[in-house]
């Protein structure tokens, strides 16, 4: 289960709905072992493309110097699909190299008709994916995480 | 010669859980040779068909090795080699 904070997937929600028809991608950091997401990295998808993101090689190598430095991880990598459900995709899958992350889908496709916002609903969903294999688990949004225990 | 390798969470299974080892070569490609005598298996998940992997990043003293010769990239004793899977991926 993905426990995450109000204000974070707020944000997360708003990064996704302000990138599209782009796909908008990030990570939230947190410290090692602790399962808490708590520092939001808005990320550029350097591919600045509807059907696809990566982040920048230069902005990766400095995204995880920070956090090894922090001894944080990546507690959550999130992307948004902007025309299809908030599901791993193919490539999601070969693609996600982070095993220990919870892999959070956002999709605005609901959120959009072709003369602009609708405020419609944007899903947000979370998976876990290892080898191949992809888990969809639970969201629990508290207004604060826990203080750590 | 020694030359600090920074191995991804994704690839540890390969080191024995290992964050990080050391390795010698004076190019990416002969330390990538190095790196498979010791840890059996981790140039193929480096390396597809000859080449460095697209969705592999290899940064030599913080510079994207794409940019400096690939695995001709020179190397010396006390560089920082780290090695970071892509963050990937699309809807297709």
């Amino acid at each position: 289960m993905l426990t995450i904070d109000r204000a974070t997937y707020d944000a997360i929600v708003a990064h996704a709905v302000r990138d599209h028809p782009d796909e908008a991608c990030g990570i939230v950091a947190g410290p090692e072992g602790s399962d808490r997401p708590e520092r939001l990295v808005e990320m550029v998808n350097a591919a600045g493309s509807p059907t696809f993101y990566e982040f920048d090689s230069t902005e990766l190598l400095e995204l995880y110097k920070e956090m090894w430095k922090r001894d944080e991880e990546p507690v959550v990598v999130y992307h948004s699909h902007t025309a299809t459900e908030a599901y791993p995709s193919r490539t999601d899958i070969g693609l996600a190299g982070e095993p220990g992350a919870h892999y959070v889908l956002v999709s605005t496709r609901d959120r959009f008709t072709d003369d602009g916002n609708n405020d419609g609903p944007v899903e947000f969903r979370s998976y876990r994916i290892v080898d191949g294999e992809v888990t969809e688990e639970d969201v629990t949004v508290v207004d604060e995480l826990p203080a750590r225990g | 010669m020694a030359i600090e390798v920074r191995i991804p969470t994704i690839l540890r299974t390969y080191t024995g859980g290992e964050k990080a080892v050391t390795a010698a070569g004076g190019s990416l490609s002969a330390l990538i040779d190095d790196l498979e005598a010791n840890h059996p298996g981790l140039k193929e998940r480096l390396l597809d068909g000859g080449d460095l992997r697209r969705f592999v990043n290899v940064y030599v003293n913080d510079e994207d090795v794409r940019f400096i010769g690939g695995l001709d990239a020179e190397l010396s004793d006390g560089d920082q080699v780290v090695v970071l899977p892509a963050v990937a991926g699309g809807s297709r």
